[in-house]
């Protein structure tokens, strides 16, 4: 069955692993919908969530081959009931004078916010789910989008529990 | 305490610590700073080749041949990239490789610069991981941690790229470094539940076989397997990776499973209601056609990688570990459950394995037009020499000859490319044998066509004093492939004739290369042509074995059919007995 996955995989900040990560699903054919890397709380680790849509058997797979590859320290699948998910959104929308105050009435429904003004544009950022973000572009579009960019989705498990705490117990353990 | 040292002295005083013996190499601009060290080192024997993929091989056949690590030293660029083809070998045949290779200098790196390929990226999917190396402090640690990550776990080859720069630089060398590797912690105590079921699988299965891989093998288990085998006398079949694991002697042995398995082992796996799988991968010229391989068996799967555990075959009972304290955790728990009273007869089992074993030996047929049977020198040769020598082959027909028409009585004494299907594998990798068992007696299985892709090591063989046995079986044609063209494409020999026969002279050529050439071309001559190639030891012997080129390997489960479509010979299928399962 084919499903929408979002991974959490922990790494080692070191240069090439975002390519040995990529390359476990392209050698298949897939296609990561969205990628997120970043920092963490842990000088030498990074975070990646990668958001791909396969079938399960396919993905257990690769999530195998994943947790093979030697910078990588911790692979969690986080699904969406159990997880908070954002993404950032920055859209550039034609705004004039006879426009603005619509735009601006959108952007406070949505409790997004405007970070630029020009005479006839406003660039808006706005964060998250998924949905909300393209409930938010639906709503823009009608002004005019002269510009969108949106980062990969970035996600974390709901509660107490930590997925690099388990690193530091093994990383003191060797 | 730390010593002074270039970046090059530290990569050779850090090959010297870790326990290398042996480097198979070429020098060219970027590495050409590690040579220097190199020449003076009295602990690290450095082997010139005649071209890098003879290095790569070379360092698998030591590795296969010793169980240590096998290290091959190349040039940036083009010396790196003919390393590419020995590097997936050993990564499909999970052999420890380390790969050394020269890089242009750091400021060089994404310039284009004379001699540059980007070999990590290059090599990324092919190697277990791969190292580029930025500071010269950098290079003790690297070292340990390629040799570490190529030797533990599923062994695979490791590449540790070098800018030039960075071998030239002043830096400090000491050991043993600490190891920084913590996304690395491979498995290898079995969980203590999964294996008190597979016990009780074990001992309740009717039909039970053990699928034994080359990862016996590369766990130094066949041992252990032994023990298992004779308390459970449960029927045995060794993959083409796992030739010499069991003896082939032994009564319980029904020999290789596959494409080109003998049809007892063949048949016993698809009969089967147990698999006890061990360090083995469903691999596709073992299944055949999928999802009708087996179809009554449960599986027990053992293996030390995890991503191999239902893969193809969903595993029952998966057991992740080493496969030796799998086997000797097994022989304790499969032994309580007997003592418990459980234990079922195998008796009609062995019956029906037998009545296979009985009615489709492994045989074939002398050529009608009076030329010499492949398999007969191949046959001849295993008798000869005797199971204490090491046979390494290339692929293709003389490959399943060898494999089939040899008694492997004893572990690493068979060397071949299984996954990759390289040709070209043997004279090298044979080289690399003798270097690493200089006692034994090595010889090399080859094709007429294999052999043109490397025989330029026998140069190399020639001056390093390596003196291997190199039996050309020359059919004048890359002869697996004009099998397939009589069986599925008419008989129309596109591209496969080489007129080796004629062209080159196998004696001259071996002559030329500072080997003693035979030529054998009938068969009241093979006997005495081994006996002669036995002894000569002062330098390399090359036998050219004119043979027919009509021969053809069976049995034969055709690419994507089921394993129940096998044929023990051409258009013969096996008839199964009333009583049959």
């Amino acid at each position: 069955m084919t499903t929408r996955h979002t991974l959490s995989v922990l790494v080692e900040d070191k240069p090439g692993v975002l390519a040995r990560v990529a390359a476990l699903f392209s050698r298949r054919g897939f296609n990561i919908e969205s990628l997120a890397v970043g920092p963490t709380e842990h000088p030498t680790t990074s975070r990646m969530t990668i958001v791909v849509t396969v079938e399960d058997l396919p993905l257990e797979q690769v999530t195998k081959q994943l947790n093979k590859l030697i910078n990588v320290l911790k692979i969690v699948e986080l699904e969406p009931a159990n997880s908070v998910q954002r993404e950032l959104l920055l859209v550039k929308v034609k705004a004039d004078l006879t426009t603005r105050s619509h735009v601006l009435e959108t952007v406070a429904l949505f409790r997004a916010k405007v970070v630029d003004v020009a005479t006839d544009a406003v660039t808006i950022e706005a964060t998250g789910t998924v949905d909300k973000l393209a409930a938010l572009i639906k709503v823009l579009e009608p002004f005019g989008i002269r510009e969108l960019v949106q980062s990969g989705m970035v996600a974390v498990a709901r509660g107490s529990r930590s997925m690099t705490g388990t690193e530091n117990r093994l990383r003191s353990a060797s | 305490m730390s010593d002074s040292v270039t970046g090059a002295q530290s990569l050779v005083r850090s090959l010297e610590s870790v326990g290398a013996e042996v480097v198979f190499g070429i020098p060219g601009g970027a590495i050409l700073p590690a040579y220097d060290p190199i020449f003076d080192s009295t602990l690290l024997r450095h082997i010139l080749v005649r071209h890098e993929q003879g290095a790569g091989h070379a360092a698998e056949g030591y590795a296969q041949a010793t169980g240590r690590v096998g290290v091959c030293m190349a040039t940036s660029g083009p010396g790196a990239t003919n390393l590419v083809t020995p590097i997936a070998d050993a990564y499909m045949d999970s052999i420890p490789l380390v790969a050394i290779t020269g890089q242009v200098p750091s400021a060089s790196i994404g310039t284009d610069a004379f001699q540059e390929a980007d070999i990590c990226g290059i090599t990324m999917p092919i190697t277990k991981h791969n190292f580029l190396v930025q500071h010269v402090d950098d290079i003790p640690r690297t070292i340990a941690e390629a040799f570490h990550l190529a030797s533990t776990g599923r062994p695979g080859p490791v590449l540790v790229d070098l800018p030039k720069d960075i071998l030239q630089a002043q830096g400090s060398f000491a050991w043993p470094p600490v190891l920084d590797l913590p996304g690395y912690h491979p498995t290898t105590r079995p969980h203590a539940k999964q294996i008190r079921e597979a016990a009780r699988l074990i001992a309740e299965a009717q039909r039970p076989v053990l699928y034994v891989g080359g990862g016996v093998l590369k766990a130094r288990a066949a041992a252990e397997l032994r023990v298992l085998a004779e308390l459970t006398g449960i029927p045995v079949v060794t993959t083409l990776m796992a030739r010499g694991a069991f003896p082939d002697s032994h009564p319980q042995h029904l020999g290789m499973p596959g494409m080109h398995g003998s049809v007892a082992a063949v048949t016993a796996l698809q009969k089967s209601d147990l698999l006890i799988c061990l360090g083995a991968r469903f691999d596709d010229r073992v299944t055949g056609k999928l999802s009708s391989f087996a179809p009554g068996a449960q599986v027990i799967h053992a293996d030390i990688d995890p991503a191999e555990i239902s893969k193809n075959r969903t595993a029952d009972v998966p057991i992740v570990g080493d496969c030796r304290e799998t086997l000797a955790d097994l022989v304790v728990a499969v032994g309580e459950t007997y003592a418990a009273g459980t234990r079922a007869d195998l008796t009609g089992w062995w019956r029906q394995v037998d009545s296979w074993r009985t009615a489709y030996p492994l045989g074939y047929e002398w050529p009608t037009d009076g030329s010499l049977a492949p398999q007969y020198v191949i046959e001849r040769i295993g008798k000869i020499v005797g199971p204490e020598a090491i046979y390494a082959s290339g692929v293709g027909q003389h490959q399943m000859w060898a494999s089939q028409f040899i008694d492997y009585e004893h572990p690493y004494t068979w060397l071949n490319s299984g996954g990759a299907g390289t040709m070209g594998y043997a004279v090298p990798a044979a080289m690399g044998a003798k270097v690493g068992r200089p006692e034994a007696t090595v010889w090399a299985i080859d094709g007429d066509g294999c052999f043109q892709m490397t025989n330029q090591e026998l140069v190399t063989c020639a001056i390093e004093g390596i003196p291997i046995k190199v039996a050309v079986i020359n059919n004048g044609s890359l002869g697996m492939v004009r099998q397939w063209q009589t069986l599925f494409y008419e008989s129309r020999y596109s591209n496969t004739t080489l007129h080796s026969k004629r062209i080159p002279d196998f004696v001259k050529l071996a002559d030329a290369m500072g080997c003693a050439g035979l030529r054998c071309e009938t068969r009241e001559d093979v006997d005495a042509t081994i006996e002669k190639a036995m002894a000569i030891n002062d330098m390399p012997v090359v036998i050219d074995f004119v043979v027919g080129q009509d021969a053809m390997v069976w049995p034969m489960v055709a690419a994507g059919t089921s394993n129940d479509e096998i044929l023990a010979a051409r258009d013969t299928r096996p008839v199964w007995g009333e009583d049959d399962v």
